[in-house]
């Protein structure tokens, strides 16, 4: 598996998948995508990384224990419903604003913080299982 | 009442739990002195109450609170009538004078912060249980009292003998507390009702139903394991491994007492039937006598008390099983007196503990001029305790006979084994009021001195309020005894009992109490011997019942999980399947719900065709694979394929999540394969892929037919519709599926990524399992980096052990 190719393209080829996954978890909403496939596609795209060039610059990449950004994508989704309580609505409903960002106008809703927290937890819980398995014993 | 008022009752429930979040942080600021400004919170809460006294005696309830789940017509909401407020002056009041007094008892503790933590928790869920008007606040407040008290009976958890008596009181009054609510659950069914203020006016209701049986039975299970009903009254003798403070607050003047409460609190839909008025006084009665006997045996001053309490609850359930107007002011009168020199007798045997550093009888005496006040307030306890008068406990006990003086049968064995009862508390209240202190002076451990004014302040106070009651009893009768009765009896009732002796039978059942009592006093020594021998004769109690039943818990869970899980991950797969294949085809075949045979579609296109070939040959040929990487990849091949599929058939989303899963399927597999150093080739035995082959083809079949039946029944767009027509318009969003995922089933969402969070953690800890033998060191998997230092630092590390 570890040829020079695999290991020259790795770096670039996670980079591109992860700038993938998120341009997929951003535009879920409308259209194919979300954060459940965005985190999917960023765990292979680490899982790739891993087996190229070793678990060690994977765990410096992300710098956090993967199931550290788990916990905080659980918490960040649980917090996105806690939200709405504050203006009076039931646990969980979607509050939308718009936001206008060089000359567009962009919808923010608390929908997508719970689907960015989704995102984080299937990233992590994925990518530690995967670079906890890479590591391996040694012979 | 003002409208701020239910706000200040909130607080005034609140205020305990805010003391035990500061009391750590406190006490570590200012040692044991913190306790002064600690118990500001109960005190408050006190005087708080006593502004309801007024209203109360005029016969009102307040009512308040904030609806919980009003769907369910769950609320959190305080009932405070005669009953509970009574009790919630006893609660915070003695709660008060416990809090100084722990001070001065565990003032050079290091974990007196902590200690002070638990005791405000267990405060605020006792008040909170005597107010909760709600069924559901009830039963969450009488959990956390279970909780606090394994919390304080287990304070010093470096003991055996403590960690046991936690463990015995949480099982035995958890296990309780589940059967009063499936209590609750049931009289909820049957009456329709969620608050207890609602209950208390509803008349025969419970009484009439079918059900009543098993919702008294229920009830009584969880009143009587609280209360330490026999047989259930071993974990309360136990609990005195708690510190003493504890022994005083939770486990002689209140928390013992909530199922009583409970008992007070449903006699007027629950009493007064042939089932009631039999069970209680007969377990109340039995409780009484195994108490008072067990109490007898014992040398150890808190053991006494604690035998005694529990022959008082056994008195006081009894009582309330009687249920007539003279027996539930008899009940309210002892529970009241009982509450003061109960508490107040606890922190002597503390005192006497903290001053000589023992609590043996036999190794006490002449401690009178050492300890004056100790003395004083002992006595003063001992006197209510006795029922002499003019103490308030005198009243309690003239109104008990009065109450069980009837010519017949029933009501004379009653008033037989009031009398004993009563006759053995007295003689226990006197041990311990006078054996330590009289006598010649004996060599303690300690050099006997009295108690710094922290610990004295709380008997003193205990014992005067004893006198003080019964010297001015109108006063008392008009705001506590009498609302007190009303509210357990359902109807208006007036205590008038006062502390000049009427001539009559109950003065005279007073006198022979007397008498017996003095005559068994002074055959004390003897009357311990033939208890002890008679117990030694038994041999077997509910004691040890307990931990033989604890063992066998263990050893049949133990046997269970050796059968249920043997470790064999290819039994786990090989039940899993057969019975995924079961639960498939046997509906099929039983109700002959068959598919139809499914028709060859005639406009199947050509790359249709193909991509089911594809998927076709991936199965081919991870049958057919010589090594296991080979056969996951084609696993992979055919997932590819019918990621494909789904695309086809215009679902995107199902499609992505396709690819990608089985992309990670196939990376996770080879690297667990790899892990495993599993051999490259499967070699089972012919016969074993026999069979896996039969489960394996059995499980398709059923999938197979299984979609072809739920297929070919109609196709009911009613969801689609729904979805498509609002998901736009409600959620903001163009694609269906993420706007599902998201916002019309998010709560379902967070408990997935939550199950995928706690799988994450589950796999990862397995593979650490084995990661972490020491003979394993893991490495990076990268071959050029250097082999970790850990190796080198595990493998000194052996060599130091061998060493």
């Amino acid at each position: 598996m570890r040829t020079v190719i695999f290991r020259t393209v790795a770096p670039y080829l996670t980079s591109l998948m992860v700038l993938f996954s998120i341009f997929v978890l951003l535009r879920g909403h409308n259209e194919p995508g979300g954060g459940f496939i965005g985190g999917l596609i960023a765990a292979s795209a680490f899982a790739i990384y891993g087996i190229a060039c070793g678990v060690a610059p994977v765990r410096r990449a992300i710098h956090f224990h993967p199931m550290a950004i788990a916990a905080f994508g659980l918490f960040l989704s649980g917090m996105a419903g806690v939200l709405s309580i504050f203006v009076s609505r039931s646990y969980m409903s979607g509050l939308w604003t718009s936001v206008h960002f060089f000359g567009n106008w962009i919808d923010l809703s608390t929908v997508l913080i719970f689907d960015i927290g989704v995102y984080l937890v299937v990233v992590g819980a994925i990518t530690s299982i995967a670079l906890a398995l890479e590591e391996r014993d040694r012979d | 009442m003002s409208a701020a008022a239910p706000s200040l009752t909130f607080l005034a429930l609140c205020l305990p739990f805010l003391a035990a979040l500061v009391a750590p942080a406190l006490t570590r600021r200012m040692g044991h002195n913190a306790v002064w400004i600690l118990a500001l919170a109960p005190a408050l809460a006190f005087i708080h109450f006593l502004g309801f006294l007024p209203a109360v005696a005029d016969g009102g309830a307040i009512t308040g609170g904030y609806a919980w789940v009003p769907s369910f017509r769950v609320s959190f909401s305080w009932l405070i009538d005669g009953l509970s407020l009574t009790f919630a002056l006893l609660i915070t009041g003695i709660g008060t004078l416990i809090v100084l007094y722990s001070g001065g008892y565990l003032k050079d503790d290091a974990h007196l912060g902590r200690f002070l933590s638990f005791m405000f928790m267990f405060m605020g869920a006792m008040l909170g249980l005597v107010v909760s008007d709600g069924f559901l606040m009830l039963f969450v407040f009488w959990e956390l009292t279970s909780i606090t008290s394994f919390l304080l009976i287990g304070f010093d958890h470096t003991r055996e003998a403590s960690r046991r008596a936690a463990i015995q009181a949480l099982v035995v009054t958890g296990t309780g507390g589940l059967a009063l609510l499936a209590g609750l659950i049931v009289i909820w069914n049957i009456t329709g009702v969620t608050q207890l203020s609602e209950l208390i006016g509803l008349g025969d209701v419970l009484r009439e139903s079918p059900f009543y049986l098993m919702a008294l039975v229920l009830v009584l299970g969880g009143a009587f394991t609280k209360s330490a009903q026999f047989p259930f009254h071993f974990w309360l003798p136990n609990a005195m491994e708690a510190p003493t403070p504890v022994s005083a607050y939770l486990h002689s003047a209140t928390m013992v007492k909530a199922g009583i409460y409970l008992l007070m609190r449903l006699n007027p839909v629950l009493g007064d039937t042939a089932a009631w008025t039999t069970i209680l006084p007969v377990f109340g009665g039995v409780t009484l006598l195994v108490g008072t006997f067990l109490a007898i045996r014992q040398t150890d001053l808190k053991q006494m008390l604690a035998y005694t309490t529990v022959s008082s609850l056994g008195l006081l359930v009894m009582l309330t099983g009687f249920g007539s107007d003279h027996a539930i002011a008899a009940a309210v009168l002892y529970l009241v007196a009982h509450s003061m020199f109960k508490g107040c007798l606890f922190m002597v045997a503390g005192l006497i503990d903290h001053g000589t550093g023992s609590r043996d009888i036999t190794r006490l005496g002449g401690l009178r001029a050492a300890m004056p006040i100790t003395f004083a307030a002992a006595m003063a306890a001992a006197f209510s305790m006795g029922g002499l008068p003019p103490f308030f406990g005198f009243l309690g006990k003239e109104e008990i006979y009065e109450a069980l003086w009837h010519a017949d049968t029933w009501s004379l064995a009653f008033v037989a084994v009031a009398v004993i009862g009563n006759g053995l508390m007295f003689v226990i209240g006197f041990a311990v009021a006078i054996k330590p202190f009289f006598g010649p002076v004996r060599e303690t451990p300690l050099h006997a001195h009295e108690g710094p004014a922290l610990m004295w302040i709380g008997p003193a106070v205990l014992a005067l309020g004893g006198l003080v009651a019964a010297l001015v009893s109108p006063v008392t009768h008009r705001f506590v005894s009498s609302p007190m009765a009303s509210a357990v009896h359902g109807a208006p009732e007036l205590v008038t009992i006062s502390l000049i002796p009427h001539i009559g039978a109950p003065l005279l059942l007073s006198l022979i109490t007397i008498v017996f009592a003095v005559a068994v006093y002074l055959g004390l020594d003897r009357a311990r011997r033939f208890a002890d021998r008679s117990l030694r004769a038994i041999g077997w109690g509910p004691d040890r019942g307990f931990d033989q039943f604890m063992s066998g818990l263990v050893r049949g869970s133990r046997r269970i999980t050796g059968v249920m899980q043997p470790g064999r991950l290819d039994i786990y797969m090989g039940v899993t399947f057969v019975f995924i294949a079961l639960a498939l085809l046997v509906p099929m075949a039983v109700y002959d719900e068959w598919p139809a045979r499914p028709v060859w579609p005639e406009d199947a296109a050509f790359h249709e065709l193909t991509i089911m070939a594809i998927a076709f040959i991936g199965l081919l040929a991870v049958i057919y694979a010589r090594d296991r990487l080979t056969a996951i990849v084609s696993l992979g091949i055919q997932g590819f394929a019918v990621a494909l599929i789904f695309m086809l058939f215009g679902a995107p989303d199902l499609s992505f999540t396709q690819f990608m899963v089985e992309t990670l399927s196939v990376v996770i597999l080879a690297l667990v394969m790899t892990r495993l150093r599993l051999t490259a080739a499967d070699h089972r035995p012919t016969g074993q892929k026999l069979i896996d082959f039969s489960i394996a083809l059995a499980c398709g079949t059923g999938f197979m037919l299984y979609l072809l039946a739920v297929t070919q029944q109609p196709f009911r767009p009613y969801l689609s519709e729904f979805f498509e027509a609002y998901s736009k318009v409600i959620a903001h969003g163009g694609n269906i599926v993420n706007v599902i995922i998201v916002d019309f089933r998010g709560t379902d969402t967070l408990g997935e990524i939550a199950v995928v969070m706690i799988t994450g953690l589950a796999i990862l800890s397995l593979i650490r399992v084995r990661a972490s033998r020491p003979d394993q060191p893991i490495v990076d998997n990268d071959p050029d980096s250097e082999p970790t230092p850990t190796g080198a630092w595990r493998k000194g590390r052996k060599l130091g052990e061998g060493a």
